[in-house]
């Protein structure tokens, strides 16, 4: 069984809330998710490179040419809050 | 002439004999849509308007008796996670409900470029995460087959949308089962390309190295037609591969006699549903009468295959959903008293619960505590499962097996069991693990439901798993429901 404090430490760093009640709803199906992945432990990967990626395509370079992006309206377009053409967040500073 | 029935490739014909306008294709499935979607809700947004200015122009086209291209006049759906320029595009969740993008997605582009005609964006598990588009936060999507049953998922959208006859061919992405299961559950065609051979920009990455965007179409011939419209090397997704380019539909012809057909027993030996089996069984002698070469293989690690995709995908979907913080786009709460409260308040509130799920399991895996026991081992299992595979193709040239193991289930059935859930993927996601190529085609109906039959194919072999699966095709012709001649 996964412990409570360390799903509250994990929601934590995900930045996901939870209600006390969802918690332990959610703490009965992480621990079934948990339990069937724990089927892993069966198979014996001494040796074995991971796969992290399928493809052997290395990345590419370009050349260094100025090309023309989005505009700057386009990029503020879907912003939730924006004000004098930025991104409106809290004040950090008085 | 009733328009809807007829088949992509049909449409596109009768276009350049001048017998139907491209106006008349597009008003005929408007009215279709407008008949079937109040029940169906296979769409999130309808671009009737968009659609219809498409339409004149490639009638402006044929009257200029300008060249037409390979999409000319068919209308085409998209999956709400393919970004399309100025049509809203929301990935099924409240998070995106009012984003509309100012890029457009290479596929849609190719799309466009093509004269093909986009009907609207189609609706989806929210963000690709689940198997039977319940969790959409538009509220689900029906099976066109049977109103009770789910479309399969998370491209339950376009899959309805073809099997209703709302649209000719629509665009799906495939992550582990997302383009084959629904077609499987909606009796229709279902390509999961190779990894790389279709450009991934725009799509809204779910796990980046497991997603592919595909094609779903009611016969073979449809969906090879749209596949070879959308492949290629596109500088801006730099997984994409630079390769010589297959003319799919010549390849559809080709016999198949001797052609070398696995069936993998650790597949058929796993839990399903017996009269899926018995399907696939059918599906296997039809392939010996036709003159393939059937025998049984081995794939020993499948079993491990569900295990290995979910901590892999959860892994990556927990840093790709980290980019939905409310600030730049998207849903933003509206109280909080700090950044972290903004944060938290955002994501609590415009995440559906298998969302939060997903990134919390991917985020316990990638932990410092636990990384090396799940996510350090799944990406080592990973290697052998594409192993697996890899000595399988030296011998064979395809692997056979059931789409899902399940017939298409109830609305609701599953929603409270997420591993059961999870469970309808199992013969899907070992695909995406290894990056090859799989396609789904409906061979057999049990009490009015279809059952999908899983062909797999070598990393950018997409020509030998459509050929068989149109040799398959021609020989059973369902009722002349996938015949697509």
């Amino acid at each position: 069984m996964v412990s409570i404090d360390y799903i509250r430490y994990i929601s934590e760093i995900c930045k996901i809330k939870f209600t006390d009640d969802e918690l332990e709803d959610f703490i009965q199906q992480f621990t079934g998710i948990i339990e069937y992945v724990d089927k892993l432990k069966e198979v014996n990967t001494e040796g074995v490179v991971p796969t992290y990626f399928v493809n052997s395509n290395t990345q590419p370079l370009r050349e260094d040419v100025i090309r023309d992006g989005l505009s700057k309206e386009d990029v503020i377009r879907n912003a939730p809050e924006e004000e004098y053409g930025y991104f409106k967040l809290l004040n950090v500073m008085d | 002439m009733d328009i809807v029935e007829l088949t992509a490739i049909e449409m596109k014909e009768n276009l350049e004999k001048k017998r139907i306008s491209a106006r008349d294709i597009v008003e005929a499935h408007i009215d279709r849509i407008e008949k079937v979607e109040e029940e169906l809700n296979a769409f999130i947004t309808i671009s009737k308007e968009e659609a219809l200015k498409s339409a004149d122009r490639i009638d402006q086209k044929v009257r200029n008796g300008e060249k037409l291209g390979p999409l000319a006049g068919i209308p085409i759906g998209i999956k709400d996670n393919i970004v399309t320029k100025d049509i809203r595009t929301t990935c099924g969740s409240k998070m995106l409900e009012n984003f509309v993008p100012p890029y457009e997605s290479t596929v849609v582009e190719k799309i466009r470029k093509g004269d093909g005609i986009i009907l609207g964006k189609t609706n989806m598990d929210e963000f690709a995460m689940g198997s039977s588009t319940e969790t959409s936060y538009f509220g689900p999507t029906k099976n066109p087959i049977d109103s009770q049953r789910v479309p399969g998922g998370s491209s339950g959208g376009s899959a309805a949308a073809v099997k209703a006859r709302e649209v000719a061919i629509a665009l799906g992405s495939d992550t582990g089962g997302s383009i084959r299961q629904p077609a499987s559950f909606c009796g229709v065609v279902g390509i999961k390309p190779t990894y790389g051979l279709v450009s991934r920009y725009g799509l809204v990455s779910l796990a980046n190295t497991l997603d592919q965007i595909g094609v779903l179409g009611r016969n073979v011939i449809d969906a090879a037609l749209m596949l070879k419209a959308i492949v290629g090397y596109d500088e801006k997704d730099s997984t994409s591969i630079d390769m010589e380019l297959i003319d799919y539909i010549e390849v559809l012809s080709e016999n198949i006699k001797g052609i070398k057909i696995g069936v993998p027993k650790e597949y058929m030996d796993l839990e399903m549903d017996k009269r899926v089996k018995e399907q696939v069984f059918k599906a296997i002698k039809t392939f010996e009468d036709i003159g393939a070469i059937v025998e049984d293989i081995s794939l020993p690690q499948m079993e491990y295959g569900l295990a290995t995709y979910y901590i892999v995908s959860t892994a990556e979907i927990s840093s790709n959903m980290a980019r939905f913080d409310g600030i730049r786009y998207g849903y933003r709460a509206e109280n909080y008293e700090t950044l972290d409260e903004l944060y938290m308040n955002t994501r609590s509130e415009a995440f559906g619960e298998e969302v939060k799920r997903r990134i919390m399991v991917g985020t316990y895996s990638l932990s410092r505590d636990y990384s090396e026991q799940y996510y350090k081992k799944a990406v080592k299992v990973r290697t052998l499962i594409k192993e697996d595979f890899d000595k399988a193709f030296e011998k064979y040239d395809v692997i056979l097996s059931p789409t899902s193991p399940n017939l298409p289930f109830k609305l609701g059935e599953k929603l409270d069991d997420p591993l059961a859930m999870y469970k309808t993927d199992l013969f899907t996601v070992p695909v995406n693990l290894a990056g090859i190529c799989s396609i789904s085609v409906p061979c057999g109906y049990v009490e009015g439901l279809p059952v999908g039959l899983q062909i797999i194919g070598n990393r950018f072999e997409e020509s030998k798993i459509l050929k068989v699966a149109r040799a398959f095709e021609k020989h059973v012709s369902l009722g002349g429901e996938n015949i697509g001649l």
